[in-house]
């Protein structure tokens, strides 16, 4: 197919960041297709600044194009001026790489990361000039499958997506690959069912969704030979999958603008809220050498003088002081995301950031221990204390702390435990540093799906409101400590697409028929067209959304497993009712929550001990100094 | 030792903006691995400076800047491959010579700059009768937005030469548009402020649109001499002519 780019380029000079469209990214690839090639396009549902450094969906480019059978390219939102450009002069949604037609691959992908793209998912379909529901569409038109961590709730884009895939992807997107051979040739049907037959495969047109009234009774199979539940796809060992092996390097600023490499996927600190930490057990830690090559190989091929060591708790990789003290005899930045809170972490902090410590970030997540227990977020006060007083010491000015209301049994007294507990860092900053401060950044606590808070009522946008109040009274007048929050709307938005059945596909349209794409910005969001929607479909916010479910009830995402046992979940949810706490399972006996049992897998560990710090059952003396460098 | 370089900024990489231009030196230059001198202080940035910014969305056959580097003593004939190599594509490196270490900045030393300007919105003998007037004209007083102020000056005596040269280039297949238009040359001053080439095409007539807009030449006006600011010994890289082919 001719690329559209003559017709794009004469847009270019009216748009804002026009270089979000034109690709000539470092590493990225002219792929050829032919008869013999499936085609994939990836598409990031939201701007290309947010969408390139998405590690998933360049590992799947990487992958997809080694494959002799594959072509892979990517595409992401346009932003609305060039949305309406492109509707004006009749330019459908094009790759970034040789600015094909979407509407010319043979798949068009989704990267779900965050539910409030989907009026996004819905916008690019349409631009892309598919038929926007699955039930539409023909032999000419393409499949549209999605995948990333919303997928295991599908449901609300049920009707929109051909074929979800549950779960890590590197192994199954050859798997498709294979079954889509010629797959044009045949009725769209039969390709769909042969789809489903792969496992993590989850085709919702051969489900049938049962209600009564406002209730979900059941979501079944309509045919045999499609399982009643389909299960995630984990790969076993990471050391196996080195990507993505050439990072995309955008000529144009993007957000985390800096080389990063996955030092693991899963987590086992078994925090309750986190639906991430659930989804993708068992840990598989990368062994150390592979970082370091990856390391070494992408800082000489992007030019990059910053590494980050992406996971979701980088301070519990079991090498990491060794690999710590080796990047830090070379001159370039490393930098952490999401570290872990205690005095160990900032040890590992000081030594990667020796010149300027502006800012640090903890996520004690919950006001007082009570609250911590409850959630599994097993951080004591002396913890936290002791980072805050290890950072301020050593030179940072400004600590960043990450709380959540809104969590299941949380009182008044939990919620000016936040109050209380940032007054009490900024004085012990204030011993250290003039002009310490303390940012206290609220959030609200949706409960996710595949997640022991699965059966938690959502907190009204009123009662966050109240709450973010008594937080405003509590910090007015205390000096150092700034108070910033999400939008308890915006929050209600992010429940509602993440619990929904698969009745709330009306209600997405609705608000994309309305005007409302990029939900996620907070100027273009607008909560009432959410609730309107809703009533319009006969959907009650509260039967759908902010009631507590029961253990017998059928969950709009029951037919979806992450491996965690539902007993186990239902069990982890009583306990933390009562605030009993689980440990961290890389480190202790296995408690059979599912997740490696289930699939015969173990967790990977790059170093048979544990890191030093992190109180989290490994049952350490936090007392301890920090030592770096390789082990001896 | 200062080296400076000449480069292109050519097809799609022309969307790009002056500062994401300077990004992808800094990036290639570690990515070359060359001795790039450093500056001092807490956050230590490699001793580069540019020439004046090109708009975005304009191409050139004739960017500049310098680089300092930590020693002397390296091949500078075989840094233009070598460069390029780790630039985008579009980006490519013509020539580099070294120059006087204490010589002034390209962004003060260069005088003028010579375009070709696409200018759409009325036929090839209309421009021609509108670039006439403005070249009669003793001075052509126009009011332009600044840095969200609104400035109004003499626009007259940094037209230093323009000249109709017919009809558009032939854009290739599949390019919509067009309106009529004439492909313009021109030098226009860069001092004491650039004159950019669609504020030139306001001051032949507010009816005129940018097309595509190529920066060609970049002139160093001393003594009544007029030179590029590359010294005359600097011979343009081989690989350059096949990449702007």
């Amino acid at each position: 197919m001719s690329s559209l780019w003559p017709r794009i380029e004469p847009l270019l000079a009216d748009v804002q960041k026009p270089a979000r469209y034109i690709g000539c990214e470092d590493g990225a690839l002219t792929p050829e297709h032919g008869p013999g090639r499936v085609s994939w396009l990836l598409v990031y549902p939201d701007t290309y600044e947010i969408g390139l450094p998405n590690q998933g969906l360049q590992i799947l480019y990487g992958l997809l194009n080694e494959r002799p059978d594959a072509a892979a390219e990517r595409a992401y939102a346009p932003w609305t001026d060039m949305e309406d450009l492109m509707r004006r002069r009749g330019v459908p949604l094009f790759s970034v790489d040789t600015h094909r037609a979407a509407a010319d691959f043979d798949v068009i992908a989704f990267n779900l990361s965050a539910e409030l793209v989907y009026t996004n998912v819905l916008n690019c379909i349409d631009l892309a000039g598919v038929p926007l529901h699955a039930a539409d569409r023909g032999a000419a038109d393409p499949l549209v499958m999605a995948g990333g961590h919303c997928t295991y709730n599908p449901e609300p884009l049920a009707d929109f997506v051909d074929a979800f895939v549950i779960g890590d992807g590197e192994e199954v997107v050859g798997e498709l690959t294979e079954a889509l051979h010629g797959w044009r040739s045949r009725p769209r049907g039969d390709v769909l069912r042969d789809l489903a037959r792969i496992p993590g495969v989850y085709v919702p047109s051969l489900y049938d969704a049962v209600y009564d009234g406002q209730a979900l009774v059941a979501v079944a199979p309509r045919e045999p030979g499609v399982p009643a539940v389909v299960e995630k796809r984990t790969v076993a060992d990471l050391a196996a999958w080195p990507y993505p092996k050439s990072q995309l390097v955008p000529l144009t600023e993007v957000v985390h603008d800096r080389l990063n490499v996955e030092v693991f996927r899963g987590c086992t600190r078994g925090c309750r809220f986190c639906q991430a930490g659930m989804i993708t057990r068992p840990v598989r830690e990368r062994p150390a050498e592979q970082v370091r090559d990856m390391v070494a190989d992408g800082l000489r091929r992007t030019g990059y003088d910053e590494v980050s060591l992406t996971s979701l708790s980088t301070a519990d990789f079991s090498g990491i002081e060794g690999l710590v003290g080796d990047l830090c005899t070379t001159d370039i930045a490393v930098s952490l995301p999401s570290l872990r809170v205690d005095a160990f972490t900032v040890g590992i902090a000081s030594e990667i950031q020796k010149v300027r410590r502006t800012g640090l970030t903890f996520a004690p997540e919950g006001g007082t221990w009570r609250i911590r227990r409850v959630i599994n977020k097993l951080i004591t006060d002396a913890d936290l204390e002791g980072a805050v007083e290890a950072a301020f010491s050593q030179g940072w000015r400004r600590i960043k702390l990450y709380f959540l209301i809104g969590l299941p049994t949380e009182t008044d007294e939990d919620v000016m435990g936040i109050a209380s507990l940032a007054a009490r860092c900024a004085s012990i900053g204030r011993a250290h540093v003039r002009g310490a401060t303390v940012v206290a950044s609220v959030g609200g606590f949706v409960p996710k799906p595949q997640t022991p808070f699965q059966w938690a009522p959502q907190e009204p946008v009123a009662s966050l409101r109240r709450k973010i109040g008594l937080l405003q009274d509590a910090l007015r007048r205390e000096k150092g400590v700034q108070l910033r929050w999400h939008d308890p709307r915006a929050t209600m938005a992010e429940a509602i697409t993440s619990r929904g059945d698969r009745r709330l596909g009306a209600v997405i349209e609705d608000v994309w028929r309305a005007g409302g794409t990029f939900q996620e910005w907070s100027e273009r969001f607008d909560l009432e067209r959410w609730t309107s929607a809703m009533e319009r479909h006969g959907l009650n916010l509260n039967w759908s959304v902010t009631r507590e479910r029961g253990q017998d009830e059928v969950l709009p995402w029951g037919h979806i497993s992450a491996g965690l046992h539902p007993d186990f979940l239902w069990q982890d949810w009583q306990d933390a009712i009562v605030g009993e706490v689980v440990e961290d399972c890389r480190w202790t006996p296995c408690y059979d929550c599912g997740a490696c049992t289930g699939y015969a897998l173990e967790h990977v560990v790059a170093s048979p001990v544990p890191p030093a710090g992190g109180s989290q059952g490994t049952g350490q003396d936090l007392s301890v100094p920090v030592t770096l460098g390789p082990r001896r | 030792m200062k080296v400076r370089f000449r480069f292109v900024k050519m097809g799609k990489v022309r969307w790009t903006s002056h500062r994401d231009v300077a990004r992808m030196w800094e990036r290639a230059l570690r990515r070359a691995a060359l001795p790039v001198a450093l500056t001092g202080g807490f956050t230590p940035r490699p001793k580069i400076s540019f020439g004046l910014a090109l708009p975005t969305g304009h191409e050139s056959l004739a960017e500049y800047l310098d680089v300092e580097f930590e020693r002397d003593g390296f091949d500078v004939d075989h840094l233009p491959a070598r460069v390029t190599s780790a630039l985008p594509a579009g980006i490519d490196v013509t020539a580099a010579a070294v120059v006087d270490d204490r010589g002034s900045s390209l962004q003060e030393s260069v005088t003028s700059c010579t375009w070709e300007v696409e200018a759409v919105g009325a036929p090839v003998d209309e421009v021609e009768a509108l670039v006439e007037q403005a070249l009669a004209a003793t001075s052509i007083v126009v009011t332009r937005e600044r840095k969200g102020a609104t400035v109004t000056d003499d626009v007259r005596p940094s037209i230093v030469t323009a000249t109709v040269v017919g009809p558009p280039p032939c854009l290739g297949d599949g390019y919509v548009d067009h309106d009529p238009g004439a492909l313009v040359v021109a030098e226009l001053g860069a001092h004491p402020r650039s004159l950019r080439p669609v504020e030139f095409l306001r001051a032949l007539s507010p009816g005129l649109r940018e097309g595509h807009v190529r920066r060609t030449h970049q002139w160093i006006v001393r003594d009544g001499a007029r030179r590029e600011p590359l010294p005359l010994g600097a011979t343009d890289a081989p690989h350059a002519k096949v990449a702007c082919a």
